[in-house]
């Protein structure tokens, strides 16, 4: 009984974590970026603006949720919801500090793949239902890009696989005790770290919805909480992808031990975060075709000869 | 563990028969998504968790995008929900439905002389699955592997295009 209360509050517990997260990175986001480019920001609601993120929910919830009457009725409503789904799944298998994880799998990496390849889903039924051409030529591209780079996702994090052994996210951030992944998987973590943005198209990968060419791509028909899902539904793919980049690379909760394992978690994780935030302030968007070469002709092989190099130093130490 | 299995049985069951009898394609195609995620459960609670991930990964993540990313592609319009339904006949009907029900007799008549020993359960994890692969099935997995290489060879063949040179203000005829 008392088992069954602990893991219903660990669930409570990281759906109401992330959820906060997500939604605070709105104002984080916007202050952060206002202070790499010299501007104020959000600064009149509350002290420093920190209540703006609540104005902004008040705003989207209050909103007409239209739905225009050309679209695909079912599909429409569906498509934002997988993106939500597909990611707080996602979170069951995050370890956040010894004992804290909702679902400890023997396939737990495996999962967050698969769990991450269902979230392309969102944005090619979105384009598709919404029955405009911007919106579709958004949808074809964010599903081509994400079909591409989940390749080179899955293929950077074998590398880390392979010399722990095992798919089970405990057992990898228990592997580096010695020594953080980061420094044997360099090359692992600069793809993961790049497929990563791909996957969560943030800038400079945000082609599927680039605002200047496609008039905001896949969600131009959405409004009200079907657009703010989207938009949650981005926040939370970045702490997701934060949170898999401190646990596969940066050794998860372990640190020395003058504060509690979840903190360094959470330390690493809102570091990776920031950076997610400055690469939206300092880089500028690639042309499409750019990105798609960059993809397959310079990371595949790439991430192939870091499995291959992998592979041959543990067998050689075997 | 048995109620799991029957309900994602029935959820499998339902959603292909939605696949077979919807006529918008995409609609279709989103039922194949979800029998597909219901036979994964079904693998998962049968002890082989690493298939189940697989085919989450591969069939309903990458393959059905690509399905519904051709048809995106092809912008089927309203006629194409009247052609199917001219499709959908019983006289098309007929020969799959017999066929399918000697194997439905066939399978009845297996239950039913069924001695009802019980098959163990034993999980099986990702490298018991590697070591069939590359061992005892090395030849079938590689043969495979060139069968796609081939496909890949062709559908670059098929798809790839003279190359055209555009001149700013001379543009050149895109026959010749």
């Amino acid at each position: 009984m008392n088992e069954i209360l602990v893991q219903i509050l660990i669930i409570v517990g990281v759906l109401l974590g992330t959820v906060t997260i997500a939604a605070g990175l709105i104002y984080v986001e916007r202050k952060m970026l206002a202070v790499w480019q010299q501007r104020s920001g959000p600064n009149r609601v509350g002290p420093f603006g920190i209540f703006q993120v609540l104005a902004d929910m008040v705003k989207i919830f209050f909103k007409e949720d239209w739905i225009p009457p050309f679209v695909d009725k079912k599909v429409f409503i569906i498509a934002p919801t997988i993106i939500m789904l597909s990611i707080l799944m996602s979170f069951s298998i995050v370890p956040f500090a010894p004992g804290i994880v909702i679902a400890d799998l023997n396939i737990g990496l495996l999962f967050f793949l698969a769990m991450s390849s269902l979230g392309a889903y969102t944005i090619v039924l979105a384009g598709w239902a919404s029955n405009n051409k911007y919106s579709l030529l958004g949808g074809m591209r964010g599903a081509a890009q994400m079909i591409s780079y989940e390749v080179f996702m899955g293929l950077s994090l074998m590398g880390v696989v392979i010399q722990v052994g095992s798919f089970n996210m405990t057992d990898i951030v228990n592997a580096q005790k010695g020594l953080w992944f980061v420094v044997p998987q360099f090359v692992g973590f600069v793809i993961f770290l790049i497929a990563g943005v791909a996957e969560t198209h943030r800038l400079p990968f945000d082609l599927p919805e680039a605002e200047s060419e496609l008039i905001a791509g896949f969600h131009s028909e959405y409004s009200g909480m079907k657009f703010g899902m989207f938009f949650v539904g981005e926040y939370l793919g970045i702490t997701l992808v934060s949170c898999m980049i401190t646990i596969l690379f940066f050794g998860g909760w372990l640190g020395p031990s003058f504060l509690p394992p979840i903190v360094w978690f959470l330390i690493k994780m809102f570091a990776f975060i920031l950076f997610f935030v400055l690469l939206r302030a300092a880089l500028a968007r690639p042309r499409y075709d750019q990105l798609m070469s960059f993809g397959w002709k310079l990371l595949l092989p790439l991430a192939l000869l870091n499995v291959l190099i992998t592979g041959a130093v543990v067998l050689s130490n075997a | 563990m048995n109620i799991i299995f029957y309900i994602a049985a029935i959820v499998a069951f339902v959603a292909t028969v939605m696949v077979v009898t919807r006529k918008n394609a995409v609609h279709a195609l989103l039922y194949l998504i979800v029998s597909l995620l219901a036979v994964s459960v079904i693998f998962f609670i049968s002890g082989a968790p690493f298939v189940a991930a697989l085919e989450v990964i591969v069939y309903a993540g990458a393959i059905l995008v690509l399905f519904v990313f051709a048809i995106m592609m092809l912008n089927l319009g309203a006629n194409s929900g009247k052609e199917e339904s001219k499709l959908l006949k019983p006289n098309a009907w007929i020969t799959p439905a017999i066929l399918s029900l000697i194997l439905l007799c066939e399978l009845v008549y297996v239950f039913i002389n069924y001695d009802g020993a019980s098959v163990e359960l034993r999980v099986i994890g990702p490298q018991e699955v590697s070591q069939s692969l590359f061992g005892g099935y090395m030849l079938a997995v590689e043969l495979t592997g060139m069968l796609l290489m081939a496909g890949v060879v062709g559908a670059y063949h098929i798809g790839k295009e003279k190359k055209r040179e555009y001149h700013r203000y001379l543009q050149t005829n895109e026959n010749s």
